[in-house]
């Protein structure tokens, strides 16, 4: 994190009144991301890793609300920017990839009419200059006969030619930063291997920095060189990921690991399952959120939470354990 | 029909043609191939994984399997009946102990009933007590992760994760000798698919049930099953035990697929995942000539596009550890090695 930082998160909550109480999706997240800086987030799903995304964005649906924190782009804060000047932020500064690519783009918009209303929308061009950049951009997500399949919709399109077609849409502006959640999860792993190598292409040629937010920790182990675990709301270690993966230093990455079944080996113990389930993020445990699901859990951390720890440079974990520097046991190397 | 004394279900000839739609009412019909002359054999007792990518036909093939589809042509044979000679009426009993578990079970989750009723269902056909019914599915709420004090919500305060739990729980009350899994992990969180792994597991060996378990998610497969079917656009391409599949995949699009699994990166290795495969498969309405993969395959390139691959559709041969249908498997190893990096190359 040498190089310049150009997204800056501090201390972001976010709260969702619902029937259950409140729920609290973003707990208190700090992170930061280096320009070019490809960062992963993992996590279950319901763990706010979603919701962090969102609120980066200022996107989060009602009536959840964004009640503390700081989130800087390039030294300006998102938060307090008027709605108008958000939405140029918005796809031109940061763009965006979801994981359903269908609930992005228009069924009734010919695939490239949709990415020149972004251009247009964002001022990068005019009239056949613009056709000409879609053209481009479809060419560059290596859609065949771009010029001809520009005229198709959505529907004319397969799963992982659509999601081409939103990353085409996210990255039309060439923003700073581009914000992938779950982008590959409804594909297939051919597929798959396509959309990351295609993401990889992008952020190497045009530096664009990327957030990675899934649940699959090997392909951020192939993708991301950071990594951010999250856990009921909050960022519970982070680091460099190979690191990471090889000596964690929170329980519940290393519980992960056990328990995420891997291709490269059957294992004769068999997985090794996390016990319970994830907590409901409107009634969470006391003290350490993951303290019901710990094989190591102590007093100390059913009564109070543990802070963030620098454990290495660089490195952080939220765990008591982690201060008197236990480390578990990691990925084998194979 | 069988040979095999302990084959428990096997199908000969299995193929499901569905109409497709045609661009005139003038136009010829056509047809969508989703299983297109398919002979398997599963053998009580074992898990067999049934993996390809989303439109090869494997849940099409998981539906016909338990007569859910009637195949076009071809038989199914479970437990010593021929389920396709049977008439309807008959169907049903004599299908009773084989199960499915579906990818979606919010679709046949009953909206205004409490899970309690759900799960218990197939426990109140077999006539049990409604106390131990509520014992029982209690300890099924457990066992898939969403716990006992569930038992009263509906559905719909479910998140789609937990619908899917509700189906696996409903599944596994049947008491079945059988269980055709689709997809049923897709749903879960990470840490509580280890959990649902670990439960089938114990349950095939407390109730000696046969599982054929078709997934798309290879890590998975590799962890439960013992026999392997890869499928590309209706048919078997490859069918070998697990371990050599994945360590020593004959049929090039196995290779292919296997490849664009991302294994855990550790510090010495973070290569990216090779891509072997580019674009889509072809429609299953107007499939390739020959061999249905020669379209994409990365080998027949590499042996200068040999003719026969267009011309003449391989069977799958070879012996009964190991079959795959290519003309060229004996020569997939040598040519994927440097495609790949270096650990799957061994």
């Amino acid at each position: 994190m040498s190089r310049e930082p150009i997204l800056s998160v501090e201390g972001l909550r976010v709260a969702i009144p619902s029937p259950r109480g409140i729920v609290e999706a973003v707990d208190g997240v700090s992170f930061g991301v280096a320009s070019r800086e490809v960062v992963g987030i993992v996590g279950e799903s319901g763990c706010g890793k979603s919701m962090l995304a969102m609120s980066i964005m200022r996107l989060i649906p009602e009536p959840g609300r964004i009640v503390a924190g700081r989130v800087t782009l390039v030294g300006r804060d998102l938060l307090g920017l008027p709605e108008r000047e958000m939405r140029k932020v918005r796809g031109s500064e940061i763009g965006m990839i979801f994981q359903d690519p269908s609930a992005s783009l228009n069924p009734v918009m010919r695939i490239g009419r949709q990415i020149e209303e972004t251009i247009e929308a964002h001022g990068g061009a005019v009239g056949s200059a613009t056709r000409d950049r879609a053209i481009d951009m479809l060419r560059a997500v290596r859609i065949p006969e771009p010029a001809v399949r520009a005229r198709d919709y959505p529907y004319q399109y397969s799963g992982g030619m659509r999601q081409r077609v939103v990353i085409a849409i996210g990255t039309a502006n060439r923003p700073k930063l581009l914000i992938a959640d779950e982008p590959t999860t409804a594909l297939d792993v051919t597929v798959q291997a396509q959309i990351m190598d295609l993401l990889r292409a992008m952020n190497e040629e045009t530096g664009t920095a990327i957030i990675l937010i899934t649940h699959n920790i090997a392909l951020v182990s192939r993708f991301c060189a950071r990594i951010l675990v999250m856990y009921a709301g909050r960022i519970v270690e982070s680091g460099p990921t190979a690191d990471v993966f090889a000596r964690p230093s929170h329980p519940y990455t290393a519980a992960l690991l056990r328990a995420v079944p891997r291709v490269e080996a059957r294992l004769r113990e068999g997985l090794t399952a996390i016990e319970g389930r994830p907590p409901d993020l409107a009634r969470k445990p006391s003290g350490c959120a993951y303290h019901p699901r710990c094989a190591l859990r102590g007093d100390i951390c059913v009564r109070e939470a543990p802070p963030e720890i620098e454990v290495a440079a660089g490195r952080t974990a939220r765990c008591w354990a982690a201060e008197l520097g236990i480390v578990w046991k990691g990925s084998a190397p194979s | 029909m069988t040979t095999e004394s302990n084959a428990i279900l096997a199908a000969r000839d299995l193929s499901v043609w569905f109409s497709a739609r045609r661009p005139s009412v003038f136009a010829k019909r056509r047809w969508v191939r989703a299983v297109d002359g398919i002979s398997l054999t599963v053998m009580a007792g074992e898990t067999l994984g049934i993996v390809g990518e989303s439109g090869c036909g494997k849940t099409t093939l998981g539906r016909t399997l338990v007569l859910l589809t009637r195949p076009t042509s071809g038989h199914v044979e479970f437990a010593g009946r021929e389920l396709t000679a049977l008439s309807s009426r008959t169907l049903r009993a004599a299908r009773r102990r084989l199960q499915m578990i579906f990818q979606d079970p919010y679709a046949s989750l009953d909206p205004r009933q409490a899970v309690e009723a759900i799960v218990g269902e197939p426990l109140r056909i077999v006539g049990i007590a409604a106390a131990k019914r509520r014992q029982r599915v209690a300890e099924l709420l457990d066992l898939v992760g969403l716990g006992a004090e569930t038992m009263r919500r509906l559905p719909r305060e479910f998140s789609g994760g937990q619908r899917q739990r509700i189906g696996i729980a409903r599944a596994l009350a049947a008491d079945p000798q059988l269980i055709i899994c689709d997809e049923p992990l897709s749903a879960l969180d990470v840490s509580v698919q280890a959990q649902i792994v670990n439960l089938l597991l114990r349950l095939q060996r407390e109730l000696s049930l046969t599982y054929v378990f078709i997934s798309h998610d290879l890590a998975v497969v590799r962890q439960i099953a013992d026999r392997v079917a890869v499928m590309y656009l209706g048919t078997i391409v490859e069918l070998a035990q697990t371990e050599q599949l994945f360590r020593a995949p004959r049929h090039p699009y196995s290779v292919a697929l296997l490849s664009a699994v991302p294994t855990l990166a550790t510090e010495g290795d973070t290569d990216p995942t090779p891509v072997l495969l580019s674009g889509d498969p072809p429609s299953p309405v107007n499939l390739p000539t020959g061999c249905r993969f020669h379209t994409r395959c990365w080998l027949r390139e590499k042996l200068g596009n040999p003719a026969i691959c267009a011309e003449q559709p391989p069977a799958l041969a070879g012996d009964t550890m190991h079959q795959a249908a290519c003309h060229f498997a004996d020569e997939t190893a040598a040519h994927a090695a440097p495609l790949l990096r270096p650990e799957r190359a061994s």
